[in-house]
């Protein structure tokens, strides 16, 4: 199991579990982490479930495909460290890794 | 606005359409619902708020493969919307893409009557909501304020160019709702700037190079960032803070029009008495009727115990559905339960006998 937290704005931590192969959307459902919405179930075609990638773990995540970076331009208060949760896949390397929620979905 | 039909062209927009039953939304379970209501002699009418049929299907996922369709191991949003389209034709529903329903009342007739955005009514014996997640509608930035200035300073769309001319504006996007206006109303405004999040655009390749073209020469300003915060009096807006690789900057604008594609909505189906339940319609698990006689939900718009969102639960609601319409429709004849493999009658229908 890899261990994922998720950081809403007002500070509130939640750590959860999932396995690899899932992806952080998926994990952040299934564990009822608010503020991922996720409106179309993991297609890559709503940019509703985004979080920003806590900066120390940027590099393990990766870059987005030109599809996810089209698709976060219909986020709200796009960062450098953002990614739409459903297009990370979970592997062992990102064990403990930290995702912060964005203050509002679109 | 199109039709796929003659007989009911744009122009006959004033006129009274009668059908026996009106299917809101043109997703797989709208369309399926042409199929079980045509084998009961039932004839639809599909109105969609989407200029083309499939809904989510087709705007959301046309190219994702689908592989919980009983038969079909893997079919793609598009494909299974094709097939869906070919399996009804026999039945010649009619289709009205492009618009929404506003009204949807009994009349006194016994009979519904239903009112679209551009004004053309409908009269129908039975009902069917098939409108999954609702209406698709613009997605609204999440700035604090934005509804106040809604209609008046903010739109979604552009209904007559000439409402922005001698204005400020600004448009959100990269896309090519954001491009193509970008390019249409940069003639007839005081000022137009373009704000995108990043220095790449998704629009059609020839009308980013126009759009350069135009910040080249200085009529359009283009800003690479994101807004932040509205600022206005009342209805009526007058800055817009952006910010920016360089820091926060205040400009003046008078017409916003954000471009951040769509989002579901239930809409006027909210208003039309129906017993909900967390914005979902209520039915029962026999006919798949609403709290309204003759009005039906199916698909994922319903809520009952022990529902499931699939697209194979919202075929299965059709049929069940279609065999209560047709008490409602043709309250004289008796309906034998057929099969389309062995029913010489059924074969007649979808024309293959």
């Amino acid at each position: 199991m890899v261990k994922l937290t998720f950081i809403q704005p007002d500070g509130a931590s939640q750590t959860v579990e999932a396995v690899s192969g899932a992806t952080v959307m998926e994990a952040a459902k299934q564990n009822d982490v608010p503020g991922i919405d996720a409106e179309c179930g993991g297609a890559c075609a709503c940019a509703t479930c985004h979080v920003y990638v806590d900066a120390a773990w940027v590099d393990k995540v990766g870059t987005p495909d030109p599809m996810e970076e089209d698709m976060l331009d219909f986020a709200f208060d796009v960062r450098k460290e953002s990614r739409l949760s459903c297009q990370i896949k979970i592997t062992d390397a990102l064990d403990g890794i930290t995702f912060r929620v964005p203050e509002k979905q679109f | 606005m199109a039709l796929d039909q003659p007989g009911l062209d744009t122009e006959a927009v004033d006129t009274v359409t009668e059908t026996d039953a009106v299917v809101i939304g043109a997703g797989p379970v709208g369309l399926f619902a042409v199929f079980e209501l045509g084998l009961v002699d039932i004839k639809t009418c599909v109105i969609d708020i989407l200029d083309k049929p499939g809904g989510q299907c087709s705007e959301l996922y046309p190219e994702k493969p689908i592989y919980d369709i009983p038969a079909l191991p893997t079919v793609t949003g598009q494909e299974l919307t094709d097939r869906l389209m070919e399996q009804i034709k026999p039945f010649g529903a009619t289709f009205v893409f492009g618009e929404q329903v506003n009204e949807l009342q009994r009349g006194e007739d016994g009979r519904f009557h239903l009112k679209t955005d551009a004004g053309r009514e409908i009269r129908a014996k039975v009902v069917v909501v098939a409108a999954g997640g609702g209406s698709f509608t613009p997605k609204r930035p999440p700035l604090a304020g934005i509804e106040a200035f809604e209609g008046t300073s903010v739109f979604y769309s552009v209904r007559r160019m000439d409402a922005f001319r001698g204005k400020d504006v600004l448009i959100v996007g990269g896309g090519d709702s954001a491009l193509d206006w970008t390019l249409s109303l940069a003639p007839i405004a005081k000022s137009l700037t373009l704000l995108h999040r990043r220095d790449e655009f998704r629009a059609a390749p020839h009308s980013v190079e126009k759009m350069r073209a135009l910040v080249a020469d200085g009529t359009v300003r283009l800003m690479i960032g994101q807004m932040t915060a509205l600022h206005g009096e009342g209805a009526t807006l007058s800055e817009v803070t952006v910010k920016t690789a360089d820091g926060e900057e205040r400009i003046a604008v008078n017409a916003l029009l954000p471009f951040f594609g769509l989002t579901m909505k239930l809409g006027p189906v909210a208003s039309w008495g129906l017993n909900l339940n967390e914005n979902l319609v209520l039915v029962d698990t026999e006919k798949f009727e609403t709290s309204e006689p003759g009005i039906f939900a199916i698909g994922d718009i319903n809520w009952y115990p022990g529902k499931l969102k699939l697209i194979l639960s919202g075929f299965h609601e059709a049929a069940l559905m279609a065999q209560q319409a047709h008490k409602y429709v043709h309250p004289d004849k008796k309906l034998t339960f057929q099969y389309t493999t062995s029913s010489t009658n059924l074969q007649k229908k979808l024309g293959v006998k």
